[in-house]
């Protein structure tokens, strides 16, 4: 493992695993945009990071420069581990795409809202008569690993493994191989044997939706195409959804004003929601450079990665009045928390759904609650931004 | 401001981000995709002239044309 050296000079040696950017990255970006809407750092073999909303949204739209092959930016370039759609690139990208989209709809992530419900309320009442909890570790965690588990047809109670993995491929993965290989290993044996046993025993949950699926030519997707969109609804389903709703609790125990608000008017819900997703967006993907193109008057060359950072992007006043305010019933509000162009995250209704009921539920059973001053809240490094323990206190402030 | 509004979601730009069904499900739907169209032709009824406006406002993909007739 790579420790890396202390950022001096963010303009032309940014580096988003430092711990002051894992810590508060706002003031960084801000930084980055009044100088350029495009840095560059040596670091990771060569890597751009837009900073603007233009920049990035740019970007997003050109598949012709940028690849999506690989969407995790780290100290090496393994060779790319398939998970179709997100690291496909037109024309093979839209049909894989299309296979997933349908059980992603808004009513199809509906029918999952009483479970959803239900896992809320489990989770709550192993500490709703204590003085207080880790809402990431005890709450936030748990609920989107249930549902997809839920989703895909394999127990819940594997949970702790899924957890472990994305860990190992999003954050240790980052500076060591080894261990990202050996994740990704482990995690396509699991899902192996979950292929196998449908083969014999079908069943009609998302893995079986995979394997019954046919492509344009009426034939089945290869084993290797289910278990590399297994492994993407695994990974990318799990610690953003765990960090958006981390991350809109951690608001609303420091944020009294926000916290009353919403439990008078719960109406409001559905733009706080969305104004939590902009201003506490989690996920950072990446693009490699194919071919050398220019960016907001800014020039990129081939063979460096590029970090699409969303976070940043909804961060800009250029687009957003008072970015830096989180503003709960904001009107205008068109974020890029889940991507733009092609590559939108095929799970944002369902993240939608969990977060609106994650915190619903949290509300009508803990209205009152605070950060715990004798506590630390820590955050994710890395590609998701979240809070990983977060210790509030119940009731009101003493 | 006499005219009728008419909306129309352009297809090679909505990615299925579905802001604006949540904020005006009278005048937008989704197919089995996730994709949004507008209900019928487009033409608001009285009273949901600023969904419309909303809808507009908050699409990340900037696909929803809104006109006046």
């Amino acid at each position: 493992m790579s420790d890396h050296a202390p950022v001096t000079d963010w303009v032309h040696d940014f580096d988003h695993t430092d711990p002051r950017w894992t810590e508060n990255p706002f003031p960084i970006w801000e930084e980055l945009r009044a100088t350029s809407p495009v840095v560059h750092t040596e670091r990771f073999l060569g890597c751009y990071l837009p900073t603007t909303f233009e920049a990035v949204k740019q970007i997003a739209y050109d598949t012709e420069h940028f690849s999506s092959r690989r969407v995790v930016v780290r100290d090496v370039r393994p060779e790319p581990a398939p998970a179709p759609p997100i690291t496909s690139d037109p024309p093979e990208h839209k049909p894989a795409k299309q296979l997933l989209l349908p059980p992603f709809t808004p009513d199809a992530v509906k029918k999952l809202e009483p479970r959803v419900r239900a896992i809320c309320n489990e989770l709550i009442d192993e500490f709703i008569e204590d003085k207080g909890c880790d809402v990431a570790g005890r709450y936030a965690k748990h609920i989107p690993v249930r549902t997809i588990a839920h989703m895909l047809g394999i127990p819940e109670a594997d949970s702790d493994f899924f957890i472990k993995w994305i860990h190992e491929i999003l954050e240790l993965g980052i500076k060591d191989q080894a261990i990202l290989m050996q994740a990704v290993q482990e995690m396509g044996e699991y899902f192996a044997g979950h292929i196998e046993h449908r083969k014999k025993h079908p069943t009609d949950d998302l893995i079986s939706t995979l394997m019954n699926a046919r492509d344009k030519n009426g034939q089945p997707l290869s084993d290797v195409h289910v278990l590399g969109s297994l492994r993407l609804l695994l990974i990318a389903g799990i610690d953003t959804t765990w960090s958006a709703i981390g991350a809109s609790l951690w608001h609303l125990a420091k944020t009294p004003a926000d916290r009353e608000r919403l439990v008078a008017e719960p109406e409001l819900l559905p733009s706080a929601i969305e104004e939590f997703l902009r201003a506490y967006s989690p996920v950072t993907m990446a693009r490699e450079v194919m071919k050398e193109t220019t960016i907001s008057g800014c020039p990129v060359k081939p063979g460096n990665m590029l970090l699409l950072s969303f976070p940043a992007a909804n961060r800009d006043p250029a687009v957003f009045p008072d970015a830096d305010k989180v503003v709960i019933d904001r009107k205008q509000n068109p974020h890029a928390a889940f991507g733009l162009g092609i590559h939108r995250c095929v799970g944002s209704n369902l993240a939608r759904m969990e977060m609106t009921v994650a915190i619903e539920e949290w509300l009508k059973r803990i209205p009152d609650f605070t950060l715990d001053p004798a506590g630390k809240v820590t955050w994710s490094e890395g590609t998701v931004r979240g809070p990983r323990q977060l210790p509030v206190l119940f009731g009101k402030p003493s | 401001m006499s005219g009728k509004l008419k909306v129309h979601v352009d297809q090679d730009r909505c990615q299925g981000h579905a802001r604006c069904k949540s904020l005006a499900s009278e005048l937008f739907e989704l197919d089995q995709f996730g994709n949004a169209h507008e209900i019928g032709d487009g033409t608001v009824p009285a009273g949901l002239e600023d969904k419309a406006w909303l809808a507009q406002a908050n699409c990340p993909e900037i696909a929803i044309e809104v006109t006046e007739e």
